[in-house]
């Protein structure tokens, strides 16, 4: 843990300001990758190469393409319209880095807390036989949630017997 | 056998449902369903003769994983069983073409999976990852018509919902802090040890305000009117039976039991209980949608059960599971009686319907018993289970808190009598001469309901020694 | 700047986490367009992802805690998915993403 973290980690969290307020959807969308991006870094750095891994490839990879995908079925303003729009939530969204700052004094003045008497070390060092040994019920959770998630796609965006009604 | 079978055996029923007997699933699926339902409930009943703990043979070889039974789940489980048969029922009712009647049933299916799988669970972690399957097929069921409503009403549910998601998620890291890893026993060893230390409470609390949110307890309660009126007629049976208990009020019991009753969460739990209580009965008395008083009516019992559980003490939790179970029957018969309403008058306001006892008298009927049990009027099972919680509040001797339950009770009894007069007596409203008693299958649940209201509240003596206790022993290890 | 006593680290990572889930819950709060609400939860699951992996590296258990993540990236893909697919339909039927526009339940 040196200095190198902390530039990763505040450039992880600029990328935040980046996506939140991004003038248009498209560059909120590239924050949002930026920020997952880094992220990965970091985990890498904290001694979890595969869930860095993933983070990688399905967060910045997969959800920026559904992102995009979805915006472009979603039929994009004229430019007029983004212009006026982005003038009304730069007036909403000043507030935040504002707000940001606030808290950050308000952390540095609470200071570390008192000492927590943590559990350290683990019994499984590797990865997949935890994930396959010990956590089983996720993995059945995991098969569940992605034949929900393929039925959801089917029932939402099919266009249905009425089309545009 | 296990009780993962209780997951294993509809998952590869739907696999091969889905990928492989297509044509033939499409015409069988109600009835795969129906058989799916059942065995899971007399599983269940029976789970001391059908799943023994030391046998290692058969499906343990393969997996092992974490999930068991004990006299909380089977309550769970049979209400389940009971209100997903119900809500199987109405949608056969409702006008939808085969196909999408099949998606219906496959996303039922896949719900009652993940229910199963919050019941069982004896891992933080899992317990989360089958709350999410069963809130993903929510919104996709509360939108499946996809008329502009039920988009509205599943938007507010998946953006609280994800609030609720971030703020359990965060917990669980916290205590992974202290605790070797996720599962129950360890999680109780860690916090013996380390359980005062701000950082660990502050954890539990914001646990506890996920659950709120899942749950629909004030103050996060927003979502659940507009999610419960929106969504369509076999959706809100499922809904208002049986999902947003699991999710929020049994979950509520469960890490309760694990984390140790103390006397601030109890106090936490008693306040936004009552005022769950009150804000929903005085605004279910202002509501002109059907559906949506019903919601809010669902708001207030469910603050009885979390009353319930804050009492602090052992007849508290059985008195709340006991609601728990009384609340499924009777919140379903109204909505598969609001469920008939609606497919026969064609609307769910209540100003437009009137004097409709005579033209469908078995829903009108049905509709008085489920209403006097909600009110809590003896001898139906209602007035039981209120009047335990009451004691339990008594005995832990919060007599302020009781006041405002029995309180509450009449304006409950006030709210749901004002519905009745004007929905079933009265005159015929102008518009309904064609209307007639809805057809064999949203009647035949709505009477098997009220009759397991009647017989529920006639052999209370027997359900007291054969349950009530039993849990309340359970409870006090 | 090297800090490695356990209770620091867990300070240091815990007040950025709380930093990205302030960007991200007052984001979900002001936004009117659906689209930005859903990037705002995706910020929020990655500050707790952020948290998750961290507390993993503190208490030395990384296997754990990657094994955690990753089901949670697999319930996020799901969520965003299904997010869209309501996002796609609410657009067809009001031609617009606003969500102040998503109020007709009253009462």
């Amino acid at each position: 843990m040196n200095t190198i973290d902390m530039i990763l980690l505040t450039a992880m969290t600029l990328a935040a300001l980046w996506a939140v307020m991004g003038r248009s959807l498209l560059k909120a969308t590239i924050g949002l990758a930026v920020t997952s991006a880094i992220l990965s870094v970091i985990i890498f750095r904290l001694g979890s190469p595969l869930a860095a891994v993933f983070e990688l490839s399905v967060c910045t990879g997969l959800i920026t393409v559904v992102f995009v995908s979805t915006i472009s079925l979603t039929k994009p303003l004229t430019h007029k319209d983004i212009v006026e729009l982005s003038k009304k939530r730069t007036r909403r969204f000043i507030y935040l880095p504002i707000i940001l700052i606030i808290v950050t004094f308000l952390l540095i003045r609470a200071g570390i807390p008192k000492n927590l008497a943590m559990s350290m070390g683990e019994t499984v060092k590797n990865v997949p036989e935890v994930l396959w040994n010990m956590r089983q019920l996720d993995m059945f959770g995991q098969v569940i949630l992605i034949i929900a998630g393929a039925l959801g796609v089917v029932v939402l965006f099919t266009e249905g017997k009425n089309g545009a009604k | 056998m296990t009780p993962s079978i209780l997951i294993l055996i509809p998952l590869f029923v739907i696999m091969a449902v889905n990928l492989s007997m297509r044509h033939t699933g499409k015409k069988l699926a109600f009835y795969l369903a129906l058989a799916l339902f059942a065995a899971q409930m007399i599983l269940a009943i029976f789970h001391h003769r059908f799943f023994l703990a030391s046998e290692t043979a058969g499906v343990d070889r393969f997996f092992r994983v974490d999930l068991s039974i004990d006299n909380l789940g089977v309550v769970a489980l049979v209400c389940m069983g009971i209100v997903s048969i119900s809500s199987l029922f109405v949608s056969r009712y409702m006008p939808l073409d085969e196909s999408e009647r099949f998606k219906f049933t496959n996303l039922l299916v896949i719900m009652s999976i993940g229910m199963c799988g919050v019941v069982m669970a004896r891992d933080i972690f899992s317990l989360y990852v089958f709350l999410e399957i069963a809130a993903i097929t929510s919104f996709i069921l509360i939108a499946f018509k996809k008329d502009i409503y039920g988009l509205e009403g599943a938007f507010k549910y998946l953006m609280l919902s994800a609030i609720a998601t971030v703020f359990m998620l965060l917990s669980i890291a916290a205590i992974l802090l202290v605790s070797k890893d996720t599962s129950f026993a360890s999680i109780s060893e860690a916090l013996k040890v380390s359980g005062k230390h701000p950082i660990i409470i502050a954890a539990i609390s914001v646990f506890l305000c996920g659950l709120f949110i899942k749950g629909g307890i004030f103050p996060f309660h927003g979502w659940l009117p507009d999610a419960y009126a929106s969504s369509p007629a076999p959706v809100s049976i499922l809904l208002a039976g049986i999902v947003t208990k699991v999710a929020g009020v049994y979950t509520i019991m469960r890490v309760m039991i694990l984390f140790g009753s103390n006397a601030s969460i109890n106090n936490v739990l008693l306040l936004v209980g009552t005022l769950s209580i009150l804000i929903g009965a005085f605004a279910a008395l202002g509501q002109d949608n059907f559906k949506r008083m019903l919601a809010y009516s669902s708001i207030s019992q469910i603050g009885y059960i979390v009353v319930g559980i804050g009492a602090g003490t052992p007849l508290g939790m059985a008195a709340a599971i006991f609601h728990f179970f009384n609340h499924a029957i009777f919140k379903s018969l109204l909505f598969v009686n609001s469920a008939a309403l609606e497919k026969e008058t064609g609307t769910t306001s209540m100003s437009k319907m009137g004097g409709l006892a005579e033209r469908m008298p078995i829903t009108g009927t049905t509709s008085v018993i489920g209403i006097l049990s909600a009110a809590g009027i003896p001898p139906l099972a209602g007035f039981w289970s209120k009047l335990l919680i009451i004691v339990a509040l008594w005995q832990a001797g919060r007599y302020a808190y009781s006041a405002i339950a029995i309180f509450a009770g009449v304006v409950t009894l006030g709210y749901l009598l004002t519905m009745q007069r004007k929905v079933f007596f009265g005159k015929l409203s102008a518009g309904l001469d064609k209307v007639k008693e809805a057809g064999f299958g949203i009647v035949m649940p709505s009477v098997v309901l009220a009759s397991i209201v009647v017989l529920t509240g006639l052999l209370f003596p027997f359900i007291l020694q054969s349950f009530v206790i039993p849990v309340k022993e359970m409870l006090a290890h | 700047m090297a800090l490695s006593s356990p209770i620091e680290l867990l300070y240091v990572f815990g007040s950025f986490t709380i930093l990205l889930l302030a960007a991200g819950f007052y984001c979900l709060v002001v936004t009117r367009s659906f689209l930005r609400a859903v990037i705002a939860i995706e910020l929020l699951i990655k500050a707790v992802t952020l948290f998750f992996i961290a507390v993993g590296y503190i208490t030395g258990k990384p296997a754990l805690t990657q094994a955690l993540v990753i089901t949670i990236i697999v319930v996020e893909v799901v969520v965003v998915v299904v997010a869209g697919g309501i996002a796609i339909s609410v657009f067809r039927k009001n031609d617009s993403l606003d969500i102040t526009l998503l109020n007709k339940l009253k009462g």
